[in-house]
């Protein structure tokens, strides 16, 4: 196997599991460290940098951070990350003073269409650069979808306003209550560039099923209704209701409507409760409030009786899976069921739409609807002054992928406002310093502690769902947080290792705590992967190779399992083993938006 | 210093067949200096003993003095111990192993616990054959005192403070060919792949084995010059390579004829001493001699098996003592009364 080139900044960026799986690479054990030491402040603005809305997402990501995290592979559960974010946001200081502010204007002037996630980001990373930013909606706020979509009991609306208003106060024109109708109409408008970040905003329907037309009245689809309750269009529903789908949103479907009336909440979804794509934590919160999930059944029909839907019928069915992963959905050949119901909220997933661009703009779409995109670096249109980004350029996704979009697009459009080569991407922002303090102490807590995931404490259920407005996490208070800020095992400090200097003692290979460093022959990475003290049957995670030491062997870390205790380099005689801070953050328009010292 | 080690262990950590892991035999985090050559003998046993699959509360773990002697603590935390007086390991080893045959010696120590203060005591212990594995992690200087020349450092060899030592070494596994050891061998602590099995194999043995392993200080004897610094071990080192299948084990690895031979010990258990065609023979006192004398003349390390005595029987047979440890014997066995003593008294006149 080839030597690791440790010079490559992305070998380091991928042993921080939790920053690498986030899409905006946030520095997620760097601002867990800050928490630590109490300062919530520079906690807070380095998520801030990273992915723009930190108080909303440390209630509301999706968190492909948790599952990626590397304590989840030596105990039960992960660091709880997402809700430390949240701590950032709860316990910091008045921050507006320390955020940047408009810059002198430069004389380009871009568009966005849409005020959600991806077009604040992208108006977040141009506004300091001069740019004049408009900013459309329909809506007569910001937020887009973190404001229509996601329900008040998950996400307060003060934090959803605070945290768009560092935004707009950057010189943001905002043009709000319009509905965008045509593309061809805002390519006259003498625009440098246009972001279209307007969304997937169409929820889809059964349109086929027996019943559909004559039930109308009481069949609502999940995301707009969603957001009629969040404008207040909608303040009740029936006793009765039954809602469809498997996916997050179908979980706030029921949620909310716990809170406005419904007595008997029932989500059915065609796939087995394990297949659902709704996050684990999302059911658990569901079925907590005393929501059944029946899976297994795929909707037959609407029962009309007089005129009024008064349930639906459902065929049972299994899931068969095949040899290349592809699940049928085979019938049990059981009569269908029957679930009484007043009410059907249909949250069986998004469809794209861009009904307002024209053909003659130039803009292509591919047959599944979604825009054809340079690359999912550039995120420019085949019309080269449009850019895409958030779920209207991929289809749905979510808030945290949105931000990373926005940050790559106004990369894009900053570059295409100059005349530069888009694919010239500017490199990341990395830093690697030796965090040596002392023969044998370092910089860092580097001693993982053996303390389990703390739960985040919940609002008294009676009184969260009386209330659609009232909170239900509580939020960690600094002690808990202080032990589960603990409990990150500092991936960032990396274990860097010297050939060079290294005397193979074996002081590493005898006192690393999970054997994750061998000593041997080098071979092809197969063969090397079985014959290490433990074989490394983990492909996903790295295997770090010197080059040839003295005898003829190679050192082989496998960074699965490594819990960066820094004990390698302790006991190492030479420094050949070094633990070095790694800090990388991704590329964005505007380079060093917070302080942080 | 960090004095913990974290708990958690690699999930997929392969068992023995007693269910122990590998850290199941781990001791204290060591103090000695980082990069010491005794912790890799440590490591070593620790992981002779997990693939011996013994159970560590049989093993009794004994040193004199130094900073080998320190090295226990960094070992079989389970198991017993006993941290004696200086060069003083070989009375206590002998005694404990007369009161208790069933438990598994194993005693450490150094060049300066050996070879000077506790000389008198190791030739005894050898001549008594008890049944131990005695290691000497070997660095040819006082290291707790700061890197003074021992009673085995190489003619010639300097130290860290730059002064040639002016004596001949003494050679402790020609010592203990010659004073008849039934078990000599010798490896480096920078060599796991022979010193492990060489360790198994010992503590299979049934009587006294030696194993004296070159194990470079760090701090002391690690600069140019020394003849015991990691890079000159290796320069010079002739090793031997063996691989041990105790007895319970099929033989799965395949030799090519002639490249090999193997020796059975009494419990059945197999060595393979690989370089045969150097048609080196350990069961020779004269071959192991002679090839001990021609690579201390040339400069060479040799490591490996050196000589074994697979018939060998051990102190307690010798003496016909107690076939079971003392502490399992009964009131009426050990004391017999005075019709018993009667009779030997008659016995005698």
């Amino acid at each position: 196997m080839q030597a690791t080139d440790t010079t490559n900044p992305e070998y380091f960026h991928k042993v921080v599991d939790c920053q690498y799986a986030c899409p905006a690479h946030t520095p997620v054990p760097a601002y867990i460290r800050l928490i630590a030491q109490q300062r919530y402040t520079d906690a807070y603005l380095i998520n801030w940098e990273s992915n723009v809305f930190p108080g909303v997402l440390g209630r509301t990501c999706d968190r492909p951070c948790e599952p990626a995290c590397r304590r989840g592979r030596v105990e039960a559960e992960p660091v709880a990350i997402c809700r430390l974010k949240r701590v950032a946001a709860d316990f910091k200081d008045e921050v507006a003073d320390m955020l940047p502010k408009a810059g002198p204007p430069n004389g380009k002037k871009v568009a966005l269409i849409g005020a959600g996630p991806a077009s604040l980001t992208v108006a977040r990373d141009l506004a300091p650069l001069g740019y004049e930013v408009h900013l459309y909606d329909a809506q007569a706020k910001g937020g887009g979808f973190m404001r229509s979509q996601i329900p008040s009991f998950r996400l307060p609306e003060s934090v959803l306003d605070e945290e768009i208003g560092y935004i707009l106060n950057m010189g943001i024109s905002t043009v709000f209550n319009t509905y965008v109708d045509s593309m061809a109409g805002m390519l006259t408008k003498g625009y440098d560039a246009i972001f279209v970040g307007s969304g997937a905003p169409r929820g889809r329907d059964l349109p086929k099923l027996p019943g559909r037309k004559e039930a109308d009245a009481n069949i609502h689809i999940g995301i707009n209704w969603l957001a009629n309750v969040a404008f207040e269009h909608t303040k009740e529903i029936g006793k009765r209701v039954i809602v469809l789908g498997g996916g997050n949103t179908a979980m706030d479907c029921c949620r909310t409507s716990r809170r406005l009336g419904g007595e008997e909440v029932k989500v059915i979804v065609r796939s087995p409760f394990a297949d659902m794509k709704a996050s684990p934590w999302e059911k658990e919160d569901a079925v907590h409030e005393g929501i059944p999930i029946i899976d297994n059944h795929v909707p037959r029909e609407f029962v009309i009786e007089k005129g009024k839907l008064v349930g639906m019928t459902f065929d049972k069915v299994e899931a068969i899976y095949q040899e290349d992963g592809r699940r049928d959905l085979v019938s049990t050949g059981e009569d269908p069921v029957f679930f009484p119901c007043d009410d059907v909220l249909i949250a069986i997933g998004q469809e794209n739409a861009f009904p307002w661009i024209e053909k003659e703009t130039g803009i292509r779409f591919t047959s599944w609807g979604t825009p054809i995109i340079n690359d999912d670096e550039t995120f420019q249109s085949t019309r080269k002054e449009v850019f895409f980004g958030g779920d209207s350029a991929f289809g749905p996704s979510n808030i945290i992928t949105a931000v990373a979009h926005g940050h790559k697009a106004a990369v894009s459009i900053d570059l295409y406002c100059q005349g530069k080569n888009l694919s010239k991407r500017p490199p990341p922002h990395v830093t690697l310093v030796g965090q040596k303090m002392g023969i044998h102490e370092w910089s860092y807590d580097s001693i993982p502690i053996t303390d389990e995931r703390k739960i985040v404490p919940l609002e008294d259920l009676k009184k969260s769902l009386n209330d659609r407005m009232v909170e239900v996490e509580l939020g960690f208070d600094v002690e808990t947080a202080f032990i589960e800020a603990e409990r990150c095992l500092n991936c960032d400090a990396q274990t860097v290792f010297t050939d060079a200097n290294c005397i193979e003692c074996d002081a590493c290979t005898d006192i690393c705590p999970t054997s994750c460093i061998t000593f041997t022959q080098n071979a092809p990475e197969g063969e090397l992967r079985n014959k290490l003290l433990v074989p490394a049957e983990n492909t996903d995670q790295d295997l770090y190779v010197s080059g040839t030491l003295p005898t003829g062997r190679v050192m082989v870390k496998d960074e699965d399992v490594c819990l960066h205790c820094g004990l390698c380099a302790e006991r190492c005689p030479t420094a050949a083993w070094d633990m070095q801070m790694f800090l990388y953050n991704m590329a964005k328009a505007t380079p060093d938006l917070v302080d942080v010292k | 210093m960090s004095y913990y080690k974290p708990k958690f262990q690699h999930p997929k950590l392969p068992k023995n067949e007693l269910g122990y892991t590998v850290a199941d035999y781990d001791g204290a985090v060591s103090t000695l200096c980082a990069g010491c050559g005794h912790d890799s003998i440590s490591g070593a046993i620790r992981n002779a003993c997990f693939l011996s699959a013994i159970p560590p509360h049989r093993i009794a773990k004994l040193s004199g003095i130094g900073c080998s002697s320190k090295m226990p603590t960094y070992f079989l935390g389970k198991s017993h111990g006993f941290n004696s007086v200086h060069g003083r390991m070989p009375s206590v080893a002998t005694g404990a192993s007369v009161a208790n045959r069933d438990l598994i010696y194993l005693g450490v120590s150094g060049d300066g616990d050996t070879a000077s203060i506790g000389m008198g005591q190791f030739v005894h212990l050898i001549r008594r054959n008890v049944n131990m594995t005695y290691i000497v992690a070997n660095n040819g200087c006082y290291g707790l005192t700061k890197g003074q020349d021992s009673a085995t450092a190489d003619l010639g060899s300097v130290g860290k403070y730059g002064v040639k030592n002016p004596f001949d070494g003494i050679d402790l596994a020609s010592l203990a060919v010659l004073q008849g050891a039934s078990f000599v061998a010798r490896s480096f602590s920078g060599d796991k792949e022979q010193l492990e099995p060489l360790i198994r194999a010992a503590m299979a043995h049934r009587g006294f084995a030696f194993i004296d392993v070159v194990s470079p200080c760090v701090t002391f004897a690690n600069n140019v010059g020394s003849t015991r610094s990691y890079a000159a071990t290796r320069d010079n080192l002739d090793a031997m390579p063996i691989d041990f299948v105790p007895m319970r084990e099929e033989i799965r690895t395949q030799y090519k004829e002639g490249s090999s031979q193997t020796v059975t010990l009494h419990d059945g258990s197999i060595i393979h001493l690989h370089k045969a065609s150097r048609k080196y023979k350990p069961d020779s006192r004269e071959d192991a001699l002679m090839a001990l004398q021609t690579a201390n003349r040339t400069g060479k390390v040799l490591t490996g098996l050196l000589y074994l005595d697979t018939d060998s029987q051990d102190l307690n047979h010798t003496l016909a003592l107690a076939t079971k440890p003392l502490n399992s014997l009964g009131k009426d066995e050990l004391c017999p009364g005075s019709r018993v003593l009667k009779s030997i008294n008659e016995g005698l006149r």
